[in-house]
């Protein structure tokens, strides 16, 4: 129930907010609150997020949050990063890669890309209201776009191009429904990050639908990240009948959002990143003299769970590929840990080629070893 | 040869197993970043979890083996090869026998009816309190926490992850304190048959959702639950339009999960019950030995929802009018020439073209003559009201069931604008979006069901209307022509039906015989067009 001319604080400057952001909600829920975030580390918003979900009570009203990030790729709660994206690239380009909360599948982010997330109780919970949001929020910007929301809750652009996808969480009590837009994204980067980097991969994470995007400042260049982020929040208030302004928020308060800075160090950890993917197994064969070699990997959690080679006995006695296995299992599929595992077999047996070429064909973003490339 | 055995259940987190017997620590277990077993802990490692006796394995001649390509299958070590046989650990605490509860999978919200369960996050065996999390499961990108209701004992798990669980189906058995209060339901659960008492009483969480008697009764009649719609009126109130929309969009969610069934079980018929009696006196001649069919089917009986049960009402209703029927044959032969030439036309303005917008557009023109066909009568049938708008219904077999959407204003629209209004309505059908605006306000209906096939039909009027047309499939037969030569025809059959308390023979026949004229000479209809 809202209640209009309910007493609203002016909130002018950040530093007379309420202590904490339950406490605000529970002053000023019911004439909306719209937070938009100072900073652009993924982890960090995505904490902010996590925290909202957790601490506050959403009866009565909302919540928006609006934010950017600097580039990364952002994966689904249940997918697998080594099947969403070039981890070697990424690694080269320096693009963090981060796992989120909600399901759904893989997206980059950019300085170009608005994002906004609706905080609801679950009862409240409705997507297409949400995407109403946005739609509204461009169409009032340039009235002749043609935007609209698709039954798979994506935006798209002259009904073939997405400009927006979305994902959502629902908890016990509250829920929440987040989106990208894409204003002025760097369209390049994102085709290049997003396509698999290891073959032979199989697994039952959720896959991600790849669609054509485009961004909105091609079609119309006064569509950029500030006009639309005001645009969603105006659009906010006035769809929900919501009266707030927008609040900056920083991350890094725990004041204000307690233990956001604990929830932001989980979200880096490899633990989750990488160690929550569902198990899955990789096979890679080459050919090597004598035959061709095949090496079969299962991965649980982020650990090699077990390890089968097989390889002509010529090419690699079956005692180094025991060794190799075994040493290999119980590390975590990443390539320092790899590398380790080859250090250790090198430390006992000369190194040679074929050794390489085994690692490296598991292992295709291994770029931290001078390797030679694997004879495929 | 080597005995690998794995314990079952998620990795998500560190488990404490009881395990006999001495516990060595192996040196090959790396302490950095995993735990290795202590003799005092016990605490397991993912890894360890699996127990081999192969990574013991040294090949004694490895030569002999040349031969033959060896596969190695190095399985983690971690535990010792001595163990006892494998059993299955998991921790046994009981919980003094009280009462076992199935928790169900409550809705999600959004007509949802299946998720996937993607993790769990306990096992059997487990302590669970009230709100602990239990499983993630998704749905299309929705990944939702699934929280226990209760304090208790995992007793059971109903899904593997990877597996498709349905809404308001049991999820985990949790077995409860004995004299524990169980948790009032506060979570909305989908069940098929709702009492009257949920529908007076709407509670989510304690709020009362906002809606008057007379859509509380339409929600109940449909069997919907007021705290799954979304109230777009003021405080979140309930409309009748959220209900009809709802009702649109919600029927294609209903339905599949009445028909998930699980298959009956066989059944061994007694074969006494199905031979026949031998009558008495019949010698016994030798019974040749047939297997006999066996039958497993079984009566399914479900009551009637959503789209059914509208369908009941309206037909029920419409039989009460007197019916009488008119059929006739119409040429469309040229009509057909005209559409040939004119498809690609409408083609390149991007519009589908077919024959319906020339058969709206005819009945329009013959409504023009003729108004009375065009009216609609009261529920006494005192009062004729004749309708200034010709909004001409569509029957539409949808995945939905049979809706009639109606083109509005057909009088002052052209053939290509009555093309492009089927498109939208068509494609709103298809995806089950049709609303109310274009579901009422009908004046006059035309069926194509010759579209799906048949000659003649028996149209039913759909009140309050006072006529309808069934339009047959367009066949090639012969003709003869004005010059007694027998040549090809596309013949197409219509059979109205009118109500005959307003609408007498003559009139029905007047009107189609301008609405075939109209067809079998476009020309015609171009001098009269509107």
């Amino acid at each position: 129930m809202l209640r209009r001319g309910a007493l609203v604080r002016a909130v002018s400057c950040p530093s007379s907010h309420a202590s904490t952001l339950s406490s605000l909600f529970r002053d000023r829920g019911e004439s909306g609150v719209i937070l938009k975030s100072s900073s652009t580390d993924v982890y960090e918003n995505l904490a902010v997020e996590d925290r909202i979900h957790e601490l506050v009570d959403l009866r009565g009203g909302g919540i928006l949050f609006l934010w950017r990030s600097a580039s990364a790729v952002v994966i689904g709660r249940h997918q697998n990063p080594w099947q969403e994206c070039d981890l070697r690239l990424m690694a080269r380009l320096g693009v963090p890669l981060a796992r989120r909360r909600s399901g759904g599948g893989a997206v980059f982010h950019d300085l170009g890309n608005v994002n906004a997330t609706f905080f609801t109780s679950r009862g409240k919970y409705d997507r297409r209201r949400n995407l109403a949001v946005l739609t509204g929020a461009l169409k009032t910007l340039s009235p002749r776009l043609d935007v609209r929301a698709t039954e798979r809750f994506d935006v798209v652009l002259g009904g073939a191009h997405k400009v927006s996808g979305s994902a959502a969480k629902l908890g016990r009590s509250g829920a929440y429904h987040h989106c990208t837009l894409l204003c002025s994204a760097d369209r390049a980067a994102l085709a290049s990050v997003l396509k698999s980097g290891v073959r032979g991969l199989r697994s039952n994470a959720t896959p991600s639908v790849p669609s054509p995007v485009r961004n909105l400042t091609d079609e119309d260049p006064a569509l950029d990240c500030d006009a639309v982020t005001e645009a969603v929040a105006a659009q906010y208030n006035a769809e929900f009948g919501f009266s707030g302004p927008v609040l900056p928020v920083d991350p890094g308060d725990e004041a204000f959002l307690p233990g956001v800075r604990q929830a932001a160090a989980e979200l880096r950890a490899w633990d989750w990143v990488y160690g929550r993917t569902p198990r899955f197994s990789v096979r890679t064969s080459f050919g090597a003299s004598g035959g061709s070699v095949t090496v079969d990997v299962v991965v649980r959690s982020g650990v090699v769970e077990s390890c089968a080679a097989d390889a002509p006995p010529g090419w690699l006695p079956p005692r180094v590929a025991e060794g190799f296995c075994s040493a290999l299992v119980g590390s975590r599929f990443r390539p320092a840990e790899m590398k380790t595992a080859h250090v250790m077999i090198g430390n006992r047996i000369p190194l040679h080629s074929w050794l390489e070429n085994l690692v490296c064909g598991i292992m295709p973003d291994f770029i931290n070893l001078n390797l030679t490339r694997a004879l495929i | 040869m080597a005995a690998a055995f794995t314990v079952r259940g998620p990795f998500t987190s560190m488990r404490r197993l009881v395990r006999p017997g001495p516990v060595t620590r192996n040196p090959k277990c790396r302490g950095s970043e995993l735990p290795v077993c202590q003799p005092a802990t016990c605490t397991v490692t993912r890894s360890s979890s699996l127990v081999s006796s192969r990574h013991r394995y040294r090949p004694c001649c490895p030569r002999v083996q040349a031969a033959a390509r060896p596969v190695v299958v190095v399985v983690p070590r971690g535990l010792p090869a001595a163990l006892p046989q494998p059993r299955r650990c998991f921790r046994t605490s009981y919980a003094a026998g009280g009462p076992v509860l199935q928790f169900k999978l409550s809705d999600i919200g959004e007509g949802i009816m299946e998720v996937t369960v993607k993790e769990w996050y306990v096992k059997e065996g487990d302590k669970v309190s009230q709100f602990d999390s239990i499983c993630e499961v998704q749905s299309d990108k929705a990944s939702v926490t699934i929280t226990s209701r209760y304090d208790g004992v995992i007793r059971k798990l109903y899904y593997d992850v990877d597996t498709i669980a349905l809404v308001g189906s049991p999820l985990v058995d949790i077995e409860t304190d004995p004299g524990h209060e169980v948790a009032p339901e506060k979570d909305v659960v989908e069940t098929p048959a709702v009492s009257l008492d949920e529908h007076t009483h709407q509670e989510i969480k304690g709020l009362k959702t906002q809606a008057t008697p007379a859509v509380r009764r339409l929600a109940m009649e449909n069997n919907i639950k007021l705290s799954e719609v979304l109230g777009t009126g003021r405080d979140g109130r309930i409309l009748k339009e959220d209900i009809l929309n709802f009702l649109s969009k919600q029927t294609g969610a209903i339905l599949p999960h009445q028909e998930i069934r699980p298959p009956p079980p066989p059944l061994t018929p007694a074969p006494a019950a199905l031979s026949k009696p031998r009558e008495k006196g019949l010698p016994s001649a030798p019974q040749p030995v047939a297997p006999k069919p066996v039958f497993t089917g079984k009566d399914h009986t479900e009551p009637l929802k959503g789209f059914h049960k509208a369908m009941v009402r309206t037909m029920t209703a419409a039989l009460k009018i007197p019916h009488f029927g008119y059929c006739d044959e119409v040429d469309v032969t040229q009509l057909a020439r005209l559409r040939a030439d004119l498809k690609d036309v409408a083609k390149a303005r991007g519009v589908k073209l077919s024959f319906m917008p020339f058969f709206i557009k005819a009945a329009s023109l013959g409504l023009l003559h003729f108004p009375i066909l065009n009216a609609s009568v009261d529920e006494g049938c005192q009062n004729i009201t004749y309708k200034a708008a010709h909004n001409i219904g569509l029957a539409m077999d949808t995945s939905q069931g049979l809706l009639v959407p109606n083109v509005k204003n057909v009088q002052v629209l052209s053939v290509f604008d009555i093309a492009v209004e089927l498109n939208r309505l068509q494609a709103l059908g298809a995806s089950g979006q049709l609303g109310t605006a274009d579901l009422t306000g009908g004046t006059f209906t035309l069926s194509n069901i010759g579209s799906i096939g048949g000659t003649y039909a028996k149209p039913v009027i759909l009140p309050p209307e006072v006529a309808i047309g069934a339009l047959g499939k367009v066949q090639i037969l012969p003709r003869f022509n004005s010059k007694d030569e027998v040549v090809k025809a596309h013949i197409m059959n219509v059979s109205w039906s009118a109500d005959h308390r307003i609408v007498d023979g003559a009139t029905m026949s007047r009107f189609s015989n301008l609405w075939r004229s109209y067809l079998e000479n476009p020309a015609a209809m171009v001098l009269d067009l509107k």
